[in-house]
C-alpha cells in the first residue's frame, strides 16, 4: 500500500531510475562521450609535457622527483586497475557502474604505457625494475587483445546462437542422437560402428587447440558422414541425421570457440597482473632499500 | 449438535491429500488468529494431514466417506417469491434461462450412491475444483479407466492409452514413456491433428518423443468402446482394436457452479469468476445453506477453517459472535479521529463514499480487509506526481486539491467528499499524474487495486461511476489546466469506452472517419505505409490521445493506429472535440502544437526512409519485435544488446548476489531480433498478469514501480502459470554463502552468483532442511540505492533497462552503440 512514508522514498529512486531510462545506450568504449579516453589522453600528454619541460638532474630516470611522481602515479593506477576483478564480484549498493569501471580500466590502462615508459627514463636493463616494466607491457598487450575481442566477437556469438541457449543446443543434439540410435538399427556392422563412434564421442573433447580454432580433425560424426554410403533407405536417413548432427555440433563448437576467444586472454592477463604486482613490490622495496 | 460430514473420497482433505509428497503447506495470513478447534500451522503435507485425521477422530466427528452429493433440494413448502433464475450458456453463445422454485428446509441431500441424507442446515465447503469430466463410451465405467495419475513410475509392461491433449494429458503420457526400462507402450489420442489447448513447449516435447519412438500420437482418433484388455478406436481409416491395459482420461473438469446453482444458490453475476451471494453469516440465498472457503471467495485454508467455526456457531444460535478478522479491521480504524466503533466506521464509509453505497455489510468487511482508512490534515500530501500507485481513493469526509500544473502548485482543482480520485492509476496501471493534497481535515479510504477490481465486478453501479469520472478526469488532464468540468460535460456524455484486442486496428490510414481517441488502458502503436511496408512511427502509452489531425483539418487519416496489447480506448466524436477546441483558444493552440510535433516525427522518419531505407526497416521491425515480446505493456524491462554482450553472465551473478542467492533472470533464454535480446526477466507490466490470482494477495507494486512478491507467498505457483513471459521461478531460499573474501583467499563456498542446486541443497541440509519453495521474481532491486544490479554489473554496457515510451523511438533504436 502506498503509504505516506513511501511517497518520499519513491521520489528519490524515481529520479535515479528516470536518469537510467533516459541514459544513452552505448558500449564501454563510448561511455559518456569517451570521458575516460579524454582523461587518459590528458594525463599522458601532461606527463609527456612534464618530462620534456622539467630539467631532471642528473638525467631523467625513476630516481628524480619527477620520476618518483610518475612512479607513484603508475603504481597507484596499477593497483587500482587490478581491483576491477573485485569490483566485478562485489555487488554493493550505490550508483557505480561496471561499464564505467571497464571504460576507465581500458583507457587508463593504456595511458600506463606512456607513464611507465617515462618513469623508466628509457633505461632498460636485466633487473627487477625492467622485469616489472616488461610485465606491465605484457599485461597491457593482453588487455588490448581483450578490448579487440570484446568489441568484435559478441556479434558473431549472437549470430551463432540464433536465440538458442547453451542447454537448448545440447538438448537439440540429444534429440538428434536419440533419433540416430533408432535409425541406425538396420545398418550393417561396419556402418553401425561409425554411428556408435559418433554418438560416443565427447562433445567437449578435442583439447584447447580445437576449442580455440574450431577445427576438429578427429570428428567421428564427420567421419561417419563420409563413411556411410547412401544405398538403402535406412542409410540415407542415417546420413541425413548425421548431417543434422554435424550442423548442431558446428553451432556448439562455434559457441565454444567464440567463448574461448573471449575468455582465453584472461588466463594470461590475470596471472601476469599478479606477477606484475609481485615484481612491482620487489621494485619498490629494492628502490627504497638502496635509497 | 447432530451432524454428518460428507466426504467424496475415502480420506479427508482431498485437496491437500493430492499435493505432492512432502510439500510444504503454508498458513497465511499470519495476522489472523485461528478459531477452529482443529489445529493448523505451516508444515509438511503429511504432518498436517496426520494432525487433522487424529483430531477429527478425537473430536468424534461423524464422517461419512465415499459420499458424494449429487443434488440438494428443499423438502418444505415452496418459499413464496423465491425463484432462482439459472442461466446456462451453450457453446455457440446462446443463453437458456430456467427457473427454480426454492423450497424451505429441511434439505434432502441426494448422494451418487442413491442414498438420501436429510438436514436442517447445509454448509458447502466444496472448493472450486469441480469434478473431472468422465468418458462416455461403452465400457467407460470399467475399473482400468482412471482420471488421475499420481506416480508414472508405478506402471510397468502395460499398454496405456491417454485420452486428452491438454497439458495434463501430455505430461502424463510423457511421464509414462520417459523411462524405457518400464517398457510401457504409451499412446495418446487426439481427436484432431493439433494441440490447441497445450503449452507450446509441451507439444514440442511430445512430438520429439513421438519421433524418437518413445510413444505414439494417434491423430484423428476417438474412443469407440472399452473392454478389459482392449480398446476400440474410431479413426480416419476405420475402426481399430488394439491392446490396452489402462486408460488415463484427462479431459478437463466441470466447475461446480451448475451443482451449486441447482441447490438454489444465486451467484453475484454471470461472470465466470463470480462468487455466491452471501449474508454476513455466509448464508446463501437458499435459507439454511451456507457457503465457506474457496467457493465463497476465500481460498486460504485458515480463512476457511475460521468460517467453518463461525458458521457452526451461528447455526447453534451464537449471533453475537464477531468475525475473526474483527481485530484486523479494528486496527485499520484505530488511528482515525472520531471515536467510532468498527461497525460505525464501516457504515460511515459506505454511506459517504458514493461508489460504496451499493455494498452490504459482509462485502464492506471483506472490502476493508484489502483497503486502508487514512486521515490527512490540511496541506498533507496524499500522493505525489510520478509516484507509482494503482489504488483508488474515496473521500469519506473533507476534500482534496489536485495540483494540475506541475510547474505551479498553486493552481489546483478541488475534489469534494463522496467522490473518488486516483482512478487513472488504477485503470492505466501507470504512475500518478498529479500531486494530491488534503484541502482540510480529510478522511479517505484507500482501495487497493484488487479490492477496486472486486468492487467493480460486484457492484455494477460503482463500475459505471468510476468509468464516468475517469473519462471526465482524463479529458481534464489531457490538455493540462484551463478546462472546467462544465466544458467537457457534453464530451463526457458522448464518450464511449471500447475494448481492443492486441493488434486490432482502431484508425486505418486513408480512412475518412473523424473520431478522436484517448488511450485509457494498454498502449498503441502508430504505423504508416511507406513504399510497400508499414513503418513504425511511434508508441502511445495510456493517457495519450490520437486521431485529432483528421478532426482538426478534415483530412483523411495519415497513419494507422493499432493496439499493441489488449487495451481500452475512449472514443470521442470528432464534432464534439472540435466544439471543445472552438470554445477554448488556449486548448486549440496546444492541440495544434502537439499536432505539429507529430507531423515533424513522421516527416523525419519519412525523410530517413528515402536515404536510409535499411535503417528505417530495421527500426520498424525491431520496434514490432519488442512489442511482440511484451514491451508494450512493460514499465521497466531488461534488454540485452548482443552486439556488446560477451556472455559473462555477470548480470545473473549480480542478481543472485543482491537477492538471497537466487537469480531472477535468465540471460540466454528469450527471443532475439537484430542483436537485441529480450531475456527472461520481469517486464513489470502495467497490469501484471501474475497478480490475477494470488491467494494471499502477496504480489504488489512497490514504491519504485516494481512488481514484487512479499513473504506471505504460499508457493502455490499460480503467478508462475499466469505470467505469459515465464519470468517467475519457484525455489527455496538457500543459506548464506561464505563471503567474497573467503572465496577469493581461501576458496570457501561456491563463489559469486547463484550456487549450484547441489551446493544449495547440501548447505540447506546442514541448516536443518530446505526452506519451502516460494515464488521468486525480479523486484527491480527495490530499495537498493543505485538501482538494478543487472545493469550496474554489466562490464560492456550490453544490459540496459528501458521503458517503452522512452525506448520505442527512432533515435534510441537506431543508436550506434559500438
Amino acid at each position: 500500500m502506498a503509504g505516506k512514508a513511501q511517497a518520499g522514498g519513491a521520489k528519490s529512486r524515481f529520479k535515479q531510475d528516470e536518469k537510467r531510462r533516459d541514459s544513452d545506450h552505448v558500449s564501454f568504449l563510448k561511455h559518456r562521450g569517451f570521458r575516460w579516453l579524454w582523461i587518459a589522453l590528458g594525463l599522458s600528454l601532461a606527463t609527456i609535457a612534464g618530462y620534456l619541460l622539467i630539467d631532471q638532474q642528473p638525467r631523467p630516470n625513476g630516481g628524480t622527483w619527477y620520476g618518483y611522481t610518475l612512479g607513484t602515479i603508475g603504481f597507484g593506477l596499477i593497483i587500482w586497475l587490478s581491483l576491477l576483478g573485485v569490483r566485478k564480484r562485489r555487488i554493493t549498493t550505490g550508483a557505480w557502474s561496471l561499464k564505467a569501471w571497464t571504460s576507465a580500466h581500458v583507457y587508463l590502462g593504456l595511458s600506463l604505457v606512456v607513464i611507465g615508459t617515462l618513469h623508466t627514463g628509457f633505461q632498460i636493463g636485466w633487473n627487477v625494475h625492467t622485469l616489472a616494466y616488461v610485465l606491465m607491457l605484457l599485461v597491457i598487450a593482453t588487455g588490448i587483445y581483450g578490448v579487440i575481442v570484446y568489441a568484435t566477437l559478441p556479434q558473431s556469438l549472437s549470430a551463432n546462437r540464433k536465440a538458442m541457449t547453451r542447454a537448448q543446443m545440447l538438448d537439440a543434439l540429444t534429440a538428434i542422437d536419440r533419433q540416430l540410435e533408432s535409425a541406425a538399427q538396420p545398418l550393417a556392422r561396419a556402418e553401425a560402428d561409425l554411428v556408435i563412434a559418433a554418438l560416443g564421442q565427447d562433445v567437449f573433447g578435442g583439447g584447447a587447440l580445437a576449442r580455440l580454432t574450431g577445427s576438429y580433425p578427429d570428428c567421428a560424426t564427420a567421419r561417419a558422414c563420409t563413411g556411410i554410403s547412401r544405398g538403402s533407405e535406412a542409410e540415407t536417413r542415417v546420413v541425413a541425421l548425421l548431417e543434422k548432427r554435424s550442423e548442431q555440433l558446428a553451432q556448439i563448437r562455434g559457441a565454444l570457440r567464440i567463448r574461448a576467444a573471449l575468455e582465453v586472454w584472461l588466463f594470461v592477463h590475470i596471472p601476469l597482473t599478479i606477477a606484475l604486482i609481485a615484481a612491482l613490490t620487489a621494485h619498490v622495496i629494492s628502490v627504497f632499500y638502496y635509497w | 449438535m447432530s451432524h454428518v460430514l460428507l466426504e467424496k473420497t475415502d480420506h479427508l482433505s482431498d485437496t491437500i491429500y493430492k499435493y505432492q509428497k512432502g510439500k510444504h503447506v503454508m498458513a497465511t495470513p499470519s495476522n489472523l488468529v485461528l478459531r477452529s478447534d482443529i489445529d493448523f500451522e505451516a508444515g509438511k503435507r503429511e504432518t498436517i494431514l496426520g494432525i487433522w485425521d487424529e483430531q477429527i477422530e478425537g473430536h468424534k466427528v461423524n464422517v461419512k466417506y465415499m459420499a458424494e452429493a449429487k443434488a440438494i433440494r428443499g423438502t418444505g413448502d415452496p418459499i413464496p417469491g423465491s425463484v432462482q433464475q439459472i442461466v446456462s450458456r451453450a457453446r455457440d453463445g446462446t443463453k437458456n434461462v430456467t427457473e427454480l422454485q426454492r423450497h424451505a428446509p429441511p434439505y434432502a441431500i441426494e448422494l451418487t450412491s442413491g442414498e438420501v441424507v436429510m438436514a436442517e442446515n447445509v454448509v458447502l465447503a466444496i472448493g472450486t475444483q469441480g469434478n473431472p469430466n468422465l468418458m462416455r463410451c461403452p465400457g467407460a465405467d470399467l475399473p482400468h479407466v482412471q482420471y488421475q495419475l499420481d506416480d508414472p513410475t508405478e506402471y510397468v509392461d502395460e499398454h496405456i492409452i491417454i485420452v486428452g491433449t491438454g497439458d495434463a494429458g501430455i505430461e502424463n503420457a510423457r511421464g509414462l514413456a520417459e523411462d524405457p526400462a518400464q517398457r510401457n507402450t504409451v499412446s495418446i489420442l487426439n481427436r484432431g491433428t493439433e494441440f490447441p489447448t497445450a503449452k507450446d513447449a509441451n507439444v514440442k516435447a511430445l512430438m520429439a518423443d513421438h519421433e524418437a519412438g518413445k510413444l505414439t500420437i494417434r491423430t484423428e482418433s476417438e474412443t469407440k468402446s472399452i473392454e478389459p484388455g482392449f480398446i476400440t478406436l474410431a479413426t480416419r481409416d476405420g475402426e481399430l482394436r488394439i491392446p490396452c491395459d489402462r486408460i488415463i482420461a484427462r479431459i478437463g473438469s466441470a466447475p461446480p457452479r451448475a451443482f451449486v446453482e441447482g441447490c438454489g444458490i444465486e451467484f453475484s453475476s454471470e461472470d465466470r469468476s463470480a462468487f455466491p451471494k452471501l449474508s454476513p453469516v455466509f448464508e446463501s440465498t437458499a435459507p439454511g445453506i451456507f457457503v465457506i472457503g474457496a467457493l465463497a471467495g476465500y481460498p486460504l485454508i485458515k480463512h476457511c477453517m475460521n468460517q467453518g467455526h463461525d458458521v457452526i456457531e451461528f447455526i447453534g444460535g451464537n449471533t453475537s459472535l464477531k468475525p475473526a478478522d474483527e481485530p484486523i479491521i479494528a486496527a485499520k480504524f484505530a488511528g482515525l479521529p472520531g471515536n467510532r466503533s468498527t461497525e460505525e466506521w464501516l457504515e460511515f464509509l459506505r454511506a459517504n463514499v458514493s461508489i460504496l453505497n451499493g455494498m452490504n455489510p459482509l462485502q464492506m468487511r471483506e472490502f476493508m480487509l484489502d483497503s486502508e482508512a487514512r486521515f490527512y490534515g490540511p496541506g498533507e500530501v496524499i500522493f505525489e506526481r510520478n509516484a507509482p500507485g494503482s489504488s483508488l481513493f474515496g473521500i469519506a469526509s473533507g476534500s482534496v486539491a489536485v495540483e494540475v500544473n506541475p510547474a505551479d502548485p498553486s493552481i489546483t482543482i478541488p475534489i469534494e467528499a463522496g467522490s473518488i480520485f486516483g482512478e487513472v492509476g488504477l485503470i492505466s496501471g501507470r504512475r500518478r499524474g498529479a500531486t494530491i493534497r488534503a484541502a482540510e481535515d480529510t478522511v479517505v479510504v484507500e482501495i487497493s487495486r484488487l479490492a477496486a477490481l472486486k468492487l467493480q465486478s460486484q457492484v455494477p453501479s460503482a463500475k459505471k461511476a468510476i468509468e464516468r469520472i475517469s473519462i471526465e478526469r482524463q479529458l481534464l488532464q489531457m490538455f493540462g489546466s484551463g478546462l472546467k468540468r462544465e466544458d467537457v460535460a457534453p464530451l463526457v456524455e458522448a464518450a464511449q469506452v471500447q475494448e481492443k484486442r492486441a493488434g486490432e486496428v482502431i484508425v486505418q490510414e486513408g480512412a475518412d472517419d473523424k473520431d478522436v481517441y484517448i488511450v485509457r488502458r494498454g498502449s498503441m502503436i502508430v504505423e504508416k505505409q511507406i513504399g510497400d511496408r508499414p513503418v513504425f512511427l511511434s508508441y502511445l502509452p495510456a493517457g495519450s490521445y490520437f486521431g485529432e489531425m483528421a478532426a482538426i483539418d478534415g483530412s483523411a487519416r495519415t497513419a494507422s493506429v493499432k493496439a499493441a496489447i489488449k487495451s481500452e480506448v475512449i472514443r470521442l466524436p470528432g464534432e464534439g472535440f472540435l466544439a471543445l477546441l472552438d470554445s477554448n483558444p488556449a486548448l486549440r493552440e496546444k492541440a495544434m502544437r502537439d499536432m505539429a510535433n507529430r507531423r515533424a516525427t513522421t516527416a523525419f522518419i519519412e525523410s530517413r526512409k528515402d536515404e536510409f531505407a535499411g535503417a528505417v526497416d530495421l527500426y520498424s521491425q525491431t520496434a514490432q519485435f519488442l512489442v511482440d515480446n511484451g514491451i508494450g505493456e512493460a514499465t521497466d524491462v531488461l534488454l540485452i544488446d548482443e552486439k556488446l554482450c560477451i556472455g559473462c553472465d555477470n548480470c545473473e551473478k549480480a542478481c543472485a548476489d543482491s537477492h538471497d542467492g537466487l537469480s531472477r533472470l535468465d540471460r540466454e533464454a528469450g527471443k532475439t531480433y537484430a542483436h537485441l535480446h529480450v531475456p527472461t526477466s520481469c517486464r513489470h507490466c502495467e497490469h501484471p498478469h501474475c497478480m490475477a490470482d494470488c491467494p494471499p494477495n502477496a504480489i504488489k507494486r512497490g514504491p519504485d514501480g516494481e512488481v514484487f512478491i512479499d513473504d506471505t507467498c504460499i508457493g502455490c505457483g499460480n503467478c508462475q502459470r499466469n505470467c505469459p513471459y515465464g519470468v517467475i521461478r519457484m525455489d527455496a531460499k538457500p543459506p548464506k554463502k561464505p563471503s567474497l573474501l573467503e572465496w577469493m583467499l581461501l576458496g570457501k563456498g561456491p563463489g559469486p552468483g547463484e550456487a549450484s542446486y547441489a551446493w544449495r541443497k547440501k548447505a540447506a541440509e546442514k541448516e536443518g532442511g530446505q526452506k519451502a519453495k516460494q515464488a521468486i521474481k525480479c523486484d527491480m532491486c527495490s530499495g537498493i540505492d543505485g538501482g538494478p544490479a543487472c545493469v550496474r554489473a554489466c562490464p560492456t554496457g550490453a544490459a540496459i533497462r528501458v521503458s517503452p515510451d522512452k525506448f520505442l523511438t527512432f533515435t534510441k533504436l537506431a543508436e550506434e552503440t559500438q
